[in-house]
């Protein structure tokens, strides 16, 4: 029996159990020995003109060695934004020259000896700013009144998209819009940044920190250093979590590699949380606007988005993900109109950067809480609505209006799983009761269907490299250009090359993030890592194969075709007589059995599912609770179903989260209200239920393992079906809709308002 | 983050520990748990000069009966009042109240002359000792002299403890078998309140409605005449002044005051919960 | 000032500011590094660590409050043979962790809880954990094994060397 399929524990934990895994502020490397530590000065005002930086009392404080403002890094080239499509003129300089853009910007940088040193010497560099205007919100940076980037002359950083013609929604019976906040949250891995830098005597630099593809990391630092990347030998170590903030590089990573250079030894840095939760990357930060139209009969006939997109201050990823959002707009629907657009727009605050789902979250947001206002709007079940519209089960391709090639799928079966496993008739039947009865504590009842894109291009191509080696003592290593932080790739690459070859997992060492040693990879983003870097190993695993069977054939002088494998032998017999063939290991012993491959995927996968999420709402207080969450997600082929749970369970809590708790608050001049997590409120363990999952595979044709992407598609699925069902309890008080996060006060003012304003 | 430089002192008594006090004036502040002192001063928001560190001083942790009253030494932790057989004989609240502080780890450090001492309005524990009333003993250079509770807190981070007075116990009367409850209004469950209301035997008490936690008094009165529980609790924000902030605007905050006062006061009287 | 802590059963004295924090103590001075730190606000509860028998979170805790104390850290958890404590094993047989940052922390905040209820309801494990932040595991896995290691019995609530509850 094939161990692909089955529940096999990670080999990365006895270490992590019961030593720790070493992170980069963990690290002891002899090349870091008397590193200085890094203190980076940030701004305190969100958005002035910086009059002056006097670190002449820092620079007495005990342990000080230098104090680094934006003078002395006067040769490095301000950072350029990171797509073609966007202003020129917004560019990031590596520490404020003459404006500071939101608070959390970087102004100057302490070294010192000891790490304590720091925290005290950084709080003498006096700052003078003068303040500007803040640029809160998308409406604020639309009117260009202020702006970040005088001479870009505007806010938007790009548009997508054209309006929707007059005549859109023309003939449509019933016509529902409304204007929504996909908010921006915090991804707060636990883990915050860390990066470590010592340069050797023959020129090259070493570099570790915490990131999600050493290779992608690196070709930044090459571009923004001006340095041949050969020079650059990048290294991840274990990491904390990323879930998208930790994609590529940050500029304080290659600061820290500059200030190497710039003193002469080793230099380290690690963020504290609240330096974090203003200084990396945030998430979501969309404002949207739906409008859906259709017959009082469920049938929806349009459907159009329009977002602004809040990207912060500098130009990141977050700039790109709206037109992710708008190629999933349409999402598991047939409808035929659908309309999308967008605008990318600077403000005063933390840049925006991917964050678990990276726009599609958004997409299904909007699209299913669009379904059930017009479900509401014709008093029809919002489950009903979606049958009526949901694409018929296919399984060839199927591209949509947005132009998405769908691969295959079924999103009715979907639902109708996760209806059945809720038992959506009874708990219908129980919400009617408490209706009845006017019980204080109210169930809500949501649903969400979902299909996102996996494996999109990421900019290093759709596919992977991987090379597989096999040595004279049986054990095999793999080379992979994917980058766990958590998803177990340890273990799931060597359950691929162990079902071909035979060899135990446990024999099976996976190496990855090391860019002397995997020079090409794309990272672990967009659920792409199985379905391109574990197809990656499959392939190199059936090439080892093919490899090792003309060197037995040598060997054995017997025709390759009479070889088989030979699972138990970790090796090849001849056909018919086993026992009497050659292991892979002995044949490494007679020369190098090493294949290298690159895996290149024909297309994105498209994996879907459905959520249903039961609640009770405290119609007195507005507190709502989570019940029950059940989820069918299809991805494809499971290759380890431990894994692939555990990587649906921490989408459904950030789902949750999201929709219920969390959000990144600023006050009216930019100041951060939520930078620590006493202020921001991190899901717990006592806001979540255990999960209910239910099980669905439809194997993929776009690579060897059937595999879909499954990283993303809880936050997908879970986000839109919480927020229904929280609306869901109170809909008979007359609520249609609650922004996220749906936090107390919202839904009793939500039900207040809807009563009359009482 | 990381606290600024401080020097520590390590008294083995009460006399030494206000001695020390009295020595650093107020440069000076206690610590006993750490756990409201530390994360100011990580943040730097309360930098002193000097620590007393009061935890190694023998004999401050204890709950025993005095009388009328039930005396906890200022050193007991919460988790130790919290499983406390002799509290949850005699003034059961406090174990309960004690057992919602924050989490477990929190609960293993801190104590509750530090959480009486810190004075913030959005505290578990002064919310409960504010409604069973009682006394702050308290210790300086001339001796111990009593507080009453009432007459404590003032203010946001202020109270009537002097610079150079360390609290040595808290007294509360014995309520035995008299109805209680405390509704505590979190969006998760280890949060400071947004608002807590704690109730027993007739008295009323409100967490973060105003700069400290305050008495309901006009629900009091109310019930002390003879309204319903209903009217009563309708009256519970009158006099408050509570503060604004991302949970809760002050309208929001004054709906929770009256919505919990009903439901502590329903589940205090033995009532089935109307909102179970 | 010079403090002595017995750390995993070894006891060291060693000189340190006072405001050291115990995370900082075990981790630079130690050289224990599985304990982590996630914040700045006693919110995360990956520092935690098992003090005098009781579960703190290292990062409000000065070095110079744990003088003359015992420390046991995820380090010490595992038998003097490396055989896993029953709740490491747990956390392994349920995928309890992924990207393992929280877990140093959560395990030891799992022993306190098995300590002080030795058949918890998942409610009571839910609570028991309220003060432990997780991104990856959505807290279903870590449920099940702390569940799953009561099922070991009294040993899922001790630390090797075993302590007298302070009081």
């Amino acid at each position: 029996m094939s161990i692909l399929g089955t529940r096999v524990v990670r080999t990365e934990d006895p270490l992590f159990l019961t030593r720790g895994a070493t992170y980069t502020d963990d690290l002891a490397d002899d090349r870091l020995v008397g590193a200085l530590h890094a203190t980076f000065v940030r701004s305190t005002v969100a958005h002035g003109r910086l009059l002056s930086v006097d670190a002449s009392a820092a620079l007495e404080a005990p342990g000080v060695v230098a104090v680094v403002t934006a003078e002395d890094v006067a040769d490095l080239v301000p950072i350029p934004p990171p797509f073609p499509f966007v202003n020129r003129a917004m560019t990031r300089p590596w520490l404020a020259s003459d404006r500071v853009r939101f608070v959390g910007d970087p102004i100057a940088v302490v070294l010192t000896e000891e790490r304590y040193q720091g925290e005290d010497a950084a709080e003498m560099v006096a700052v003078d700013v003068d303040p500007l205007p803040a640029v809160v919100g998308t409406a604020a940076a639309a009117s260009d009144e202020v702006l970040l980037f005088p001479e870009a002359g505007t806010n938007v950083m790009a548009s997508f998209g054209q309006p929707a013609p007059a005549d859109f929604f023309d003939g449509c019976e019933v016509v529902v819009t409304q204007p929504m906040v996909n908010q921006r949250v915090a991804p707060v891995p636990l883990e915050s940044r860390a990066a470590a830098a010592a340069w050797g005597e023959d020129g090259r630099v070493t570099v570790w920190c915490t990131n999600q593809g050493a290779q992608q990391a690196r070709g930044q630092f090459g571009d923004w250093l001006k340095m041949d990347p050969d020079l650059i030998h990048l290294i991840t170590p274990d990491v904390g979590g990323g879930f998208g903030a930790k994609i590529g590089a940050d500029p304080e990573y290659a600061l820290i590699a500059w200030l190497a250079r710039h003193v002469g030894r080793p230099v380290r840095w690690a963020e504290n949380r609240s330096e974090n939760l203003i200084g990396m990357l945030h998430g979501r930060a969309q404002d949207q606007v739906v409008t859906i139209g259709g017959r009082r009969d469920g049938t929806i006939e349009a459907y159009s988005l329009v977002v602004d997109q809040d990207c912060g201050s500098y130009p990141r990823i977050g700039t790109v993900l709206p037109t992710l959002t708008m190629l999933m707009a349409s999402g598991v629907y047939g409808f035929p109109r659908v309309h999308a657009q967008a605008r990318a727009l600077a403000t005063t605050t933390t840049s925006i950067g991917a964050y678990r789902g990276a726009g599609r979250p958004e997409a299904t947001s909007a699209l299913e809480r669009a379904v059930d206002l017009f479900a509401a709007e014709i008093g029809m079940d919002p489950a009903e609505v979606r049958r009526k519209n949901l694409l018929p089960a296919f399984s060839e391709p199927h591209t949509t209006p947005m132009g998405a090639t769908y691969d295959n799928g079924d999103y009715t079966t979907a639902l109708d799983r996760a209806l059945d496993a809720a038992g959506y008739a009874e708990l219908r039947a129980e919400q009617a009761r408490r209706r009845e009865r006017g019980d204080a504590r109210q169930l809500g009842i949501g649903m969400s269907v979902y299909v996102e894109i996996t494996g999109a291009d990421n900019g290093a191509g759709t596919g992977e490299a991987a090379s597989l080696e096999v040595h004279p003592d049986g054990t095999a290593t793999v080379l992979t250009g994917t980058s766990p932080h958590g998803q177990g790739h340890a273990t799931a690459w060597a359950m691929i090359a162990s079902d071909q070859l035979g060899i135990p997992v446990e024999r099976i060492t996976v190496v990855h993030g090391d860019t002397d040693r995997v020079p090409q990879g794309g990272g672990t983003m967009g659920s792409r890592s199985l379905q391109q870097g574990g197809a990656a190993v499959h392939q190199a695993a059936g090439e080892l194969v093919e490899l090792a069977r003309q060197r037995a054939a040598e060997k054995l002088e017997v025709d390759p075709e009479d070889l088989v494998v030979d699972l138990g032998l970790a090796g090849l017999a001849v056909r018919g007589t086993p026992g009497t063939g050659v292991t892979f290991a002995e044949l490494a012993g007679d020369e190098q059995l090493l294949v290298q491959t690159h895996f290149t995927a024909a297309a994105p996968t498209f994996p879907f599912g459905a959520h249903v999420v039961v609640v009770e709402v405290d119609v007195e207080s507005g507190k709502a609770e989570v019940a029950r969450l059940i989820a069918v997600d299809d991805a494809g082929t499971i290759l380890n179903p431990l894994l692939a749970e555990g990587q649906r369970h921490g989408g459904y809590a950030q789902g949750v989260a999201q929709a219920l708790l969390e959000e990144v608050l600023y006050d009216e001049d930019g100041n951060p209200t939520t930078s620590t997590l006493a202020d921001y409120p991190f899901i717990s363990a006592t806001e979540l239920p255990s999960f209910e999952l239910v099980e669905m595979a439809t194997p993929t044709p776009m690579n060897a393992l059937g595999a879909k992407g499954i990283g993303e598609a809880g936050t997908i699925g879970a986000t839109p079906a919480v927020q229904n069902a929280v609306i869901d309890a109170v809909a008979h008080l007359g609520v249609r809709h609650i922004d996220m996060p749906t936090t107390p006060m919202r839904v009793f003012r939500a039900v207040q308002q809807a009563q009359g304003g009482n | 983050m990381i606290p600024g430089s401080f020097e520590l002192v390590r008294p083995a008594s009460v006399e030494e520990a206000v001695a020390a006090l009295v020595e650093h004036g107020d440069d000076a502040k206690v610590l006993a748990g750490g756990h409201s002192l530390l994360p100011l001063m990580k943040l730097r928001l309360a930098m002193p000069a000097v620590l007393v560190d009061i935890s190694r001083i023998p004999g401050l942790s204890y709950v025993r009966v005095e009388g009328d009253e039930v005396a906890i030494g200022a050193g007991t932790r919460h988790h130790e009042l919290e499983k406390d057989a002799v509290a949850a004989a005699e003034v059961p609240i406090l174990p309960y109240v004690a057992s919602q502080v924050g989490d477990p780890q929190v609960r293993h450090r801190g104590t509750i002359g530090g959480t009486v001492a810190h004075s913030d309005p959005a505290s578990d524990l002064p919310t409960a000792l504010l409604a069973l009333g009682g006394t702050v003993v308290v210790q300086g250079p001339s001796g111990r002299r009593d507080i009453p509770i009432t007459e404590f807190w003032l203010g946001f981070f202020e109270t009537a403890l002097a610079e150079d007075e360390l609290i040595v116990e808290i007294r509360v009367p014995r309520t035995g078998s008299a109805g209680w409850a405390y509704e505590k209004f979190t969006r998760r469950a280890n949060d400071w309140p947004i608002v807590a209301a704690a109730a027993v035997d007739g008295r009323v008490a409100l967490a973060n409605m105003a700069g400290s936690v305050v008495r309901a008094t006009a629900t009091e009165e109310a019930l002390a005449r003879g309204a319903s529980i209903a009217e009563a609790a309708a009256l519970a924000d009158q006099g408050t002044s509570p503060g604004a902030d991302m949970h809760a605007d002050q309208d929001y905050r004054r709906h929770l005051a009256r919505l919990l006062t009903r439901r502590a006061l329903e589940k205090a009287a033995g009532a089935p919960a109307a909102a179970a | 000032m010079q403090i002595s802590i017995t750390v995993n059963g070894q006891q060291r004295t060693d000189e340190v500011e006072p405001r050291l924090l115990l995370a900082h103590y075990l981790r630079e001075v130690c050289g224990l590094k599985a304990t982590n730190i996630g914040c700045d606000t006693t919110s995360c509860g990956a520092c935690t660590v098992i003090v005098d028998g009781l579960s703190v979170k290292s990062c409000t805790v000065l070095a110079a409050q744990a003088d003359g104390g015992q420390v046991t850290t995820l380090e010490g958890l595992a038998g003097p043979d490396g055989e896993m404590h029953p709740v490491q094993q747990a956390f392994r047989e349920e995928h309890g962790l992924q990207c393992g940052f929280c877990t140093p922390g959560m395990v030891m905040a799992a022993v306190g809880v098995l300590a002080d209820n030795p058949d918890p309801t998942d409610r009571e494990i839910r609570e028991g954990l309220e003060g432990n932040l997780c991104r990856c595991t959505g807290y279903h896995n870590i449920v099940r094994a702390v569940r799953s290691a009561a099922q070991a019995g009294p040993a899922a609530g001790q630390v090797p060397q075993a302590q007298e509850v302070a009081r």
